[in-house]
């Protein structure tokens, strides 16, 4: 019987080619996130309080140039391999086999419209 | 450093009922997948919230409003605190799964983790809470 688990996290998979990216990703994606997550969370609890943010805040200050709107969208994208890939490992732990399929399509069916959704405001929002 | 895999003795006393048995690398492990879907969960809605900045600007006010409440900073803070512990946890995984001589020093390491968390965690989170002592004043 493979090792799922050690003492300290996940092994490195050997058996399967699509496992092992995901486990390559969401290491990657951790990197990037560290940086990109916790500098997003102290500017929007730190440098400016949720009481002094609004929509028109978002669009003329946080988002008034295209390199601040590329860059969350690098942490939607970042994001969303990061937790989904997260959550595919959870559902493989505990989904019953029977219906994992379904639960892993319905899994990447929300990631996907997680994206279109972030990437749509991102887009579309007018320049201020 | 490596512990034995041989089975743990049977529990005798109360201590022995109530102490957590897994070690270190087990409780890490709990607590990184326990705040890794509660910031999963919170990514579903600030998505969704995100989205209302352009198609529905006032409702994405009113949400803020909830977000800037006493209990929207409480929840803030729990969300904080999930995902700096699994940030820096993270991190601990990421240089042992690529340096795995370091896993000998795992324990070390989760303290270096809790360490960190306290000492940058209680001051965010005071910058965080602060507005409400305001408010009861």
């Amino acid at each position: 019987m493979s090792v799922r688990y050690s003492r300290v996290g996940r092994p490195r998979p050997t058996g399967s080619r699509a496992d092992l990216r995901a486990w390559y990703a969401v290491r990657i994606t951790a990197l990037a996130l560290f940086v990109l997550a916790l500098a997003h969370f102290s500017m929007t609890h730190f440098v400016f309080d949720p009481a002094d943010q609004t929509a028109e805040w978002i669009a003329q200050t946080r988002w008034n140039s295209v390199a601040l709107r590329l860059l969350d969208w690098s942490m939607l994208v970042a994001v969303i391999i990061h937790a989904f890939l997260g959550m595919r490992t959870v559902a493989q732990d505990y989904v019953p086999a029977r219906i994992r399929t379904v639960a892993l399509f319905v899994l990447y069916l929300l990631a996907a419209g997680l994206l279109f959704i972030g990437t749509t405001v991102v887009l579309t929002l007018p320049l201020k | 450093m490596a512990r034995s895999t041989a089975p743990l003795p049977p529990r005798r006393s109360l201590k022995d009922y109530l102490s957590y048995r897994g070690g270190e690398g087990m409780v890490a492990w709990a607590f990184h997948r326990i705040s890794g879907i509660a910031v999963w969960a919170f990514v579903l809605l600030h998505v969704i919230d995100i989205y209302l900045v352009g198609g529905n600007p006032e409702a994405y006010n009113e949400l803020l409003a909830i977000y800037a409440s006493p209990a929207g900073r409480v929840m803030e803070t729990l969300l904080g605190a999930a995902l700096f512990y699994h940030a820096l946890n993270g991190m601990r995984i990421v240089v042992m799964d690529f340096w795995p001589a370091l896993t000998a020093y795992h324990r070390t390491l989760w303290r270096i983790v809790w360490v960190l968390f306290f000492a940058i965690g209680i001051p965010g989170a005071y910058i965080i809470l602060k507005p409400i002592w305001e408010v009861v004043r």
